[in-house]
């Protein structure tokens, strides 16, 4: 049953932004052909990267498992259709660096045959829940509403501390209307979705929260929740405002609940998927498929025909781009992800990983290229309208000047990286870039550090090493030379002993042949 | 007068026994200026520093005998760390020694003769093989200190720079002047 609307709260800051959703929402998703290859990148999610267990030369099936998960904070990847492993190498990914990692390349073999799935658990209610969260791990998903961390981990012990359930479904930022689409058109399948969940973390409350600039989504949600007749679940409409999709800001809307800085939703007792997450979960439940595909927003004044198309995981954003009607002669830049948050890609030449949900193609126009940054005036616009309450003039100053320390005093890492303070900046600084340079660099030298400490305990290891073995062959060697002393000086006196037993021996004889003969002296006078 | 001087001797007394006492009783074994500056330093154990390791050179700082400005690997990041540590006025970086880019030893394994003579000289145990056995670096162990380049007979060591992948990659420092995000220059690649 559909609840009420329940009261929404706020969260601080946020910005409204025009939305540019309708460009891409007129058609419904597009289905695409096979590609002619695939290339699909070992680290598509936070974490470790995946380990191939197939071979350049190998025939893959389409559902097959083509790269295990390395390490628990990882996530398998697999064939997206079937075809032949063509390299096993470095390809350019998504990821703004815009540097190569590695890949698996597939080139398809057009017949998309399926490998032998595992079974679909349809009555999932009575499964044990650890055979359903293995199912979500074996199936490789993750986060898809672009964050990319394994969804399994979030649905690990903890039994009884989780109350509530949030799907964020609320597609914040602007252009990116792949939530949206799903929703109106799967909004049944993911209410089962939903329901698995909810069987998983043992909780009946869950808070569908819903942008208010998607009536259809809302009312197609609204429609199935209410056939499934679920207690306790709600689809909630939340104000348009971004950044309301960031986690915190979502369970802040509503919940009314803070999430502790440095903590994770499940400190308070909630739990937070994207709609797309819950998709794919149903269909690895359910189904048995694993997370093969997924819906890509092509927008922008860029494209001819904005859309979404029903893409396989490893896609070239150029077919992508082709599918989409190709590029107008008004395409200036190529954006992986939203305006927003996305990053600049210098060349359409990746592939589509889990965590792509747009490729937007602005024009010059809608993406004019910033004015020069002047100095800050100190305005304060920017702590106005941060959503995770910073104070992003002080993290400014302190990421300039390489003051990391400062920097995270002021909870640099609880920074988003929404945009919101880069947006609203009358002096056009780059805010958020500076944080994501102050990020990259503590990292690092973190990273330096622990390289450094496992150098130093290896070394050390090393020296303990070298003294315990030069302290046992000098040891052995007195022990060697005190075993040939001994034998040396028992040799030198059994010889003497021997030199004397056999002088004595001699003038015994001596004695004897001295006293015979002149007993036969005595005789013959 | 008297009084003054039996007073102050007794407090001198006094305090000299209470310090005698504390520096048996809190005695510290080891050097902890030493270890803070061991904890600066990016223990490659290379010895360009001209001591034999990193835990040598800290010592050395440590007992005001050497500058701060010899660790090449650490370069000025360590030099500015070292400075702040210690209270010293931080020192350009010694032209002798001069910085290096990040780099791991490859061993080119068809020329390798089995010598063992490199992993003798690793300072941290990278090296995996045995006599008459081909050799191999463990890129992860490595520090890049080039201590095995001299002992090999054959040459087939050489060092590779760290190459640059998404893991290690760093956002550059933003461009103030544009004060723009870099802009792809052709989006149809």
């Amino acid at each position: 049953m559909t609840a009420p609307l329940s009261r929404v709260d706020h969260f601080h800051g946020g910005i409204h932004l025009p939305d540019h959703k309708t460009e891409s929402t007129t058609q419904p998703v597009a289905a695409m052909q096979i590609p002619s290859s695939l290339v699909l990148p070992l680290q598509q999610h936070i974490g470790a990267p995946a380990t191939p267990i197939v071979s350049v030369g190998d025939h893959v099936l389409k559902g097959q498992l083509i790269a295990t998960a390395g390490g628990r904070v990882s996530a398998p990847v697999h064939a997206p259709t079937s075809g032949v492993v063509t390299a096993i190498t470095n390809h350019r990914v998504p990821h703004a660096s815009g540097l190569s990692a590695s890949c698996i390349l597939i080139d398809t073999d057009g017949k998309d045959k399926w490998v032998k799935l595992p079974k679909p658990i349809a009555n999932y209610a009575d499964m044990d829940r650890a055979l359903l969260i293995e199912r979500i791990r074996e199936s490789g998903i993750v986060g898809l509403g672009g964050a990319t961390f394994p969804s399994s981990i979030k649905m690990e012990a903890r039994n009884n501390s989780i109350d509530t359930l949030i799907i964020n479904a609320a597609e914040c930022e602007p252009y990116i209307t792949c939530d949206d689409m799903l929703m109106r058109e799967q909004a049944d399948h993911i209410v089962d979705g939903i329901q698995i969940i909810q069987t998983i973390l043992g909780v009946k409350r869950c808070l569908i929260g819903i942008e208010d600039n998607k009536p259809e989504a809302i009312k197609s949600m609204h429609a199935a929740v209410d056939a499934a007749s679920l207690e306790e679940t709600s689809v909630v409409t939340i104000p348009t405002l971004y950044p309301s999709g960031g986690e915190r800001q979502l369970t802040k809307l509503l919940t009314g609940k803070e999430v502790p800085s440095h903590g994770i939703p499940a400190n308070i007792g909630i739990v937070c998927h994207n709609v797309g997450t819950v998709y794919a979960i149903a269909d690895a439940v359910l189904k048995g498929v694993p997370l093969i595909s997924r819906i890509v927003t092509i927008t922008g004044e860029g494209v001819e025909q904005p859309q979404n198309i029903h893409s396989l995981i490893g896609t070239s954003a150029s077919e992508l781009i082709a599918r989409a009607g190709g590029y107008t002669g008004k395409a200036n830049q190529l954006i992986c992800g939203g305006p927003m948050m996305g990053f600049s890609m210098h060349t359409d030449l990746f592939p589509v990983t889990k965590g792509v949900n747009c490729l937007l193609v602005p024009s010059l126009q809608e993406s004019p290229p910033p004015e020069p940054a002047t100095s800050c005036i100190r305005c304060g616009k920017c702590a106005e309208v941060c959503p995770a309450q910073l104070l992003p003039q002080q993290l400014y100053w302190h990421s300039r000047s390489h003051n990391f320390d400062k920097a995270q005093d002021y909870h640099l890492f609880d920074c988003i990286e929404c945009g919101c303070c880069s947006h609203v900046c009358p002096s056009h600084i780059q805010l958020v870039h500076y944080y994501r340079f102050a990020k990259t660099q503590i990292w690092s030298k973190e990273q330096e550090k622990r390289k450094a400490d496992q150098a130093r305990r290896r070394h050390d290891a090393r020296v303990a090493r070298l003294e315990r073995l030069a302290a046992e062959r000098k040891a052995r060697m007195r022990k060697k030379k005190a075993a040939l002393k001994s034998k040396k000086g028992g040799g030198d006196n059994a010889k003497k002993a021997a030199i004397a037993a056999a002088v004595k021996r001699t003038a015994a004889k001596k004695a004897a042949a001295k006293a015979a003969s002149d007993s036969n002296q005595g005789a013959t006078d | 007068m008297i009084s003054a001087i039996v007073t102050i001797a007794t407090l001198a007394t006094l305090f000299g026994l209470l310090l005698g006492y504390a520096s048996e009783r809190f005695h510290v074994e080891g050097d902890p200026i030493a270890d803070q500056i061991d904890k600066l330093l990016p223990q490659t154990q290379c010895g360009q520093c001209g001591h034999p390791g990193c835990r040598p050179y800290a010592e050395a700082i440590a007992n005001g005998e050497e500058e701060i400005n010899k660790c090449a690997p650490g370069g000025e990041a360590t030099v500015l760390a070292l400075a702040d540590l210690l209270g010293r006025d931080p020192v350009p970086m010694d032209e002798s020694v001069g910085e290096k880019i990040p780099s791991v030893a490859h061993i080119i394994e068809k020329e390798c003769i089995g010598c063992t003579l490199c992993i003798q000289a690793c300072p941290v145990d990278a090296i995996l093989g045995a006599a008459k056995h081909m050799h191999t670096v463990i890129d992860s162990e490595c520090t890049g200190c080039e201590l095995c380049l001299a002992p090999c007979p054959v040459e087939c060591i050489v060092m590779v720079p760290v190459e640059e992948g998404i893991g290690n990659w760093s956002w550059p420092f933003p461009d103030s002047s544009s004060g723009a995000l870099p802009l792809p220059r052709e989006a149809h690649g």
